[in-house]
């Protein structure tokens, strides 16, 4: 079977034009953010108190939940709708692929101030906007790794497969669910573990995010936390704490690791795998006289919805191929005109806006630009400093890598964001400038990563390399230049990435603090996205925001992109 | 069976061309105007060398692929969408991973809009008819690939499909299980133990189209058309000692091995399609035919280096293009400067092939130019693929550049740096010095 062209697909173009048109859409977005956004903060947002008494934080705690299963169903519905529409249907490809890749990398919690603001405008006084706002804020957090994992799960489906289900003639449905649903479960899984991890991240952001005297706070643990750091209430600090871990560890053990078990099952591969992921929790479900019983219940409920008429001898059923329910071409280009023109609109806005800013702030975000960068690539050092070694040491030790490993990752999921406030008291009241504090909160989000990413890369050198390495007497800097740094490569790339990501993402809430009602600021891009939000230039937010997304993304582009490519070609084990 | 009526028609095809458009404009055409009809009570192998075109025809008989001109017609009414007659077993088996060998069965049948007792039901038996009872709960990487292709079987047969196309069906599978599967279909045919009424098989094994086949269908390449359509006539089971029986196979290995299969394409000889082979294997099979004399029958060379006609022809054609050496008649007879490379120490031997290559490969020669024109003497090979493109698809362009620095590394011509993307000439003098025995 040819498959020719096609094969380019799973790496997307890269085309200038693609990037533009998402880029301007997603300012077009952010202007009407800051369009709906109320002029007046302090008569519109809404207050709530926090109770720091022991007995309310299980409700806390099933706030907090409530909100990031509300982000992450929508999550997983947007995965399913868009991440299909781009595996199945060109045009939507092409729109699709650039958004998610130039979406994912754009530093979420800079659209914050933005997000929370047009929300408490359009539901004034009420929680409902501050609800709103931070789920969005967790979906947009969850979202974008979910859907790539989705898409590439569907493009790289085994041609032959595909086939079995068109020369069988199962119907959409049918296909759906029995090959292109299980075909995405395992990185559908790993995925949705690892956006829980990022989503409590923001949902702690969010919970409780304060701009000069105004705080929007939402009830849950991100508030209690913080709440509790303001009032340097250690033991209250300890609970609410006490509580989040408890909570991912119980969403750990009862529900990824579990789910990751159970979807072993739909690996493509043929050959067994000697290590299976394996849980008790799973085990003792199987054993139970539950599963088999939600089983019946769901096939005697597919059962009825697939019993059809037989069809007669040679008749066909009519196929239902994309390229059939496409649209009228004048009514879609229409809509395509319609779209561009509000993007263009909503561009030049933008761009009006942010004229309005002047020289001497352009000079204030050139400086925090510098700053913020110089933080982040400071805390992306460190980071790489201390957990590479950390990070091989324990990865070559397989009996400890299996200690650490589960450690690390409960480590890796603790959001940063929830630890700020209570580093914050400490690092004050040991005296010294938010400047510095600022790196240490980036690095608390950071490390992790690039921990993690080196231990997996370290169990995944080959073993006669590693034998070989040692006959050829290869000690010390000579080993870590020759073996163990191309080794592990391609997977410090993949740390360094989302651990910059992440540190931009720190920034925000790091740069800039609200704390036992002062307000604390440094120089830096962060501090002027929240000071300007809170001061209700919105010109200087417009421009501060833009800012740091232009500046991400050029990071992405001009470097990380080249590293990528460099482990794939080069370093690929 | 009464003799007296033709056999039923099963499928019609009539006048297929498939092509598929190259993205610099044009297109490359894969099938030509192929006509074939597909009668009750056969099986119909399809033989042809890789890239002929024959597995794409296989789908537009499956009505997976809808020619660009032409129709296919099951049973007199022209297909659109998967054709209702036809079942198909793969050549990777394409089995469901997650679902068990049953469930792999049912879901054939899902689409019969049986209920799901008549489904199990049907299922279990043709589990039982091919011999895998016993595993209907396994999952498919529990089992050896014969057995997971025996699923593939079951699967196709469960629907009782008029016709049975297979792809490629035992190649993947090591040659006693293949041995075994084809032999246990075949009976299960002969005895008409399930009610499929035709089986299509494309392969590219000589013995197996002539083992099992009523008719053999021989497609050439660029583009694909049938040169030949050859009828074992002696009865089954065949006896594979029998002379009928090995003449059969000399005279179709001959005949893909000819100028009629191969060299249509160099019809128009603007840029050749140099075959996919390695240095060490145009090598080894220099030294073989040497070894012998100088001269060997391919068939016999295929059977001693294990390899089918398929793995076989690459290098055939390489040792032609070079010079090296002639084929006529199912045998490789070598040239003087064939055997001179031969006998020729290592550096010797990429000597040789370095004059053979500049004097009888455009394209080699091409890069060699231009590369000398440029002041550094180096280009990216993306210039290069560029040219390319313009004759091949896309995925071939790629292959042509793949063999062409292979070529040229080992004849010292040019080189290649894997991390700029870059040919380049070696600076003059360090050639002669370069490490030996590259390539091989």
């Amino acid at each position: 079977m040819i498959r020719y062209p096609e094969t380019k697909l799973s790496r997307p173009h890269q085309s200038w034009a693609a990037d533009a048109l998402v880029l301007g859409a997603a300012a077009a977005a952010f202007y009407v953010l800051l369009a709906v956004a109320p002029k007046e903060l302090r008569r519109v947002a809404p207050s709530v108190t926090v109770n720091l008494h022991p007995a309310a934080l299980p409700g806390y705690a099933l706030l907090s939940f409530l909100r990031m299963c509300a982000g992450y169903v929508l999550s997983l519905l947007f995965t399913l709708v868009v991440g299909y529409a781009a595996a199945r249907n060109k045009a939507a490809r092409r729109i699709i692929i650039p958004s998610l890749d130039i979406l994912q990398s754009l530093p979420v919690l800079s659209f914050l101030p933005a997000v929370l603001l047009a929300m408490i405008a359009l539901f004034p006084r009420q929680t409902i906007g501050l609800e709103l706002g931070s789920i969005l804020l967790v979906f947009s957090g969850m979202v974008w790794n979910m859907a790539f994992s989705f898409y590439h799960s569907l493009v790289t489906i085994p041609e032959e497969l595909m086939e079995a289900a068109r020369a069988f003639r199962l119907s959409w449905w049918q296909r759906f669910t029995s090959l292109e649903l299980p075909a995405g479960a395992i990185g559908l899984v790993w995925n949705s573990m690892l956006s829980w991890a990022g989503g409590w991240f923001f949902l702690m952001a969010t919970e409780s995010f304060s701009l000069g005297k105004q705080s929007f706070t939402l009830p849950g643990l991100g508030s209690y936390l913080s709440v509790a750091a303001n009032n340097g209430d250690f033991p209250a600090i300890l609970r609410g704490l006490g509580t989040l871990v408890a909570m991912i560890i119980a969403l750990d053990q009862l529900v990824w690791r579990p789910l990751i078990a159970w979807s072993e099952r739909f690996k493509m591969e043929l050959s067994e795998s000697q290590e299976v992921p394996t849980s008790r929790v799973l085990d003792l479900l199987r054993h139970s006289t539950l599963l088999p019983w939600a089983r019946r219940q769901i096939q005697a409920a597919s059962a009825l919805t697939q019993r059809r008429r037989p069809l007669p001898d040679g008749a066909q059923r009519p196929s239902l191929s994309p390229a059939s329910v496409r649209l009228e071409p004048a009514f879609s280009r229409a809509m395509t005109g319609l779209g561009l023109a509000a993007i263009a609109w909503g561009t030049v806005s933008l761009v009006r806006m942010i004229a309005g800013v002047s020289p001497g702030q352009w000079i204030a975000i050139g400086k925090g630009s510098a700053a913020t960068v110089l933080r982040v690539e400071i805390a992306l050092a460190i980071s790489l400093a201390w957990s590479v070694p950390a990070g091989v040491a324990i990865g070559l030790r397989p009996r400890l890598a299996q200690i650490a490993q589960p450690i690390a990752q409960i480590a890796a999921s603790v959001p940063a964001t929830a630890v700020f406030p209570i580093l914050l008291l400490i690092l004050l009241r040991l005296g010294g400038g938010l400047s510095i504090a600022s790196i240490l909160l980036m690095l608390l989000g950071t490390q992790w990563y690039v921990l993690f990413n080196a231990i997996a890369g370290a169990i995944a050198l080959p073993r006669d390399l590693q034998e070989a390495a040692a006959l050829m007497k290869l000690r010390g800097w000579m080993r870590w230049r020759e073996l163990i740094l191309p080794g592990i490569f391609p997977h410090l790339v993949t740390g360094g990435i989302t651990a910059q990501g992440g540190a931009f993402n720190a920034s925000i809430v790091s740069e800039y603090v609200v704390f036992e009602g002062k307000t604390l600021q440094t120089i830096g891009l962060g501090a002027l996205i929240s000071a300007s939000a809170n001061s209700g230039d919105y010109h200087l937010l417009a421009a501060a925001t833009v800012a740091m997304g232009t500046i991400v993304i050029l990071i992405n582009r001009l470097f990380w992109r080249r590293a990528v490519r460099l482990a794939e070609e080069r370093y690929h084990l | 069976m009464v003799i007296t009526t033709a056999p039923t028609i099963l499928v019609d095809a009539r006048d297929i061309t498939v092509a598929y458009d190259r993205p610099g404009g044009g297109h490359v055409v894969v099938l030509d105007h192929i006509d074939l009809q597909i009668r009750a009570g056969e099986i119909l192998a399809i033989l042809g060398p890789s890239g002929s075109g024959k597995s794409t025809f296989l789908r537009v008989l499956a009505g997976l692929l809808r020619p660009a001109t032409g129709e296919v017609l099951y049973r007199g009414r022209p297909l659109d969408g998967p054709n209702p007659g036809v079942a198909m077993v793969f050549q990777t088996f394409a089995l469901f991973p997650w679902l068990t060998v049953l469930e792999n069965v049912e879901l054939g049948l899902s689409a019969s809009g049986r209920t799901p007792e008549e489904r199990s039901q049907r299922a279990l038996q043709v589990i039982d008819l091919i011999g895998l009872d016993g595993f209907e709960s396994a999952f498919p990487k529990e089992l050896s690939g014969g057995m997971r292709q025996r699923v593939g079987f079951a699967r196709a047969l469960a629907i009782q499909p008029d016709i049975l196309l297979m792809d490629e069906p035992f190649s993947a599978l090591d040659a006693l299980t293949a041995e075994n599967l084809r032999t246990d279909l075949l009976e299960l045919w002969l005895q008409r133990r399930f009610p499929t009424r035709a089986i299509v098989i494309v392969t590219h094994s000589i013995e197996e189209a002539v083992f099992m086949a009523d008719r053999i269908i021989v497609f050439a390449t660029d583009p694909a058309r049938i040169v030949e359509e050859i009828r074992p006539e002696t009865p089954h089971w065949r006896d594979r000692q029998s002379p009928q029986f090995q003449q059969l196979v000399e005279k179709v290995y001959a005949l893909l091995t000819g100028d009629r299969v191969r060299h249509l394409a160099h019809a128009k000889p603007l840029i050749p399609r140099l075959p996919d082979a390695p240095v060490g294997l145009i090598t080894g099979l220099i030294e073989m035919v040497q070894d012998q004399g100088g001269h060997a029958d391919l068939a016999e060379v295929g059977a001693e280096l294990h390899f089918d006609v398929n793995e076989l022809l690459p290098a055939v054609e390489a040792v032609e293009l070079l010079g090296f050496a002639v084929a006529r008649a199912g045998n490789l007879e070598l040239t003087d400067e064939g055997r001179a490379f031969a006998e020729a120490t290592v550096q010797g031997k990429k000597e040789i092939f370095r004059r053979a290559l500049l004097r009888s490969i455009a394209p080699a020669r091409e890069i060699m130019v231009q590369l000398e024109q440029r002041e550094d003497h180096r280009m990216p090979a993306d210039t290069y693929l560029d040219v390319l493109e313009r004759h091949f698809s896309f995925e071939e362009a790629r292959r042509q550049l793949d063999t062409l620095i292979g070529w040229g590394r080992y004849a010292e011509a040019y080189s290649y740096d894997e991390l700029t993307g870059d040919l380049f000439l070696e600076p003059v003098g360090e050639q002669a010095t370069s490490a030996p025995a590259q390539g091989e």
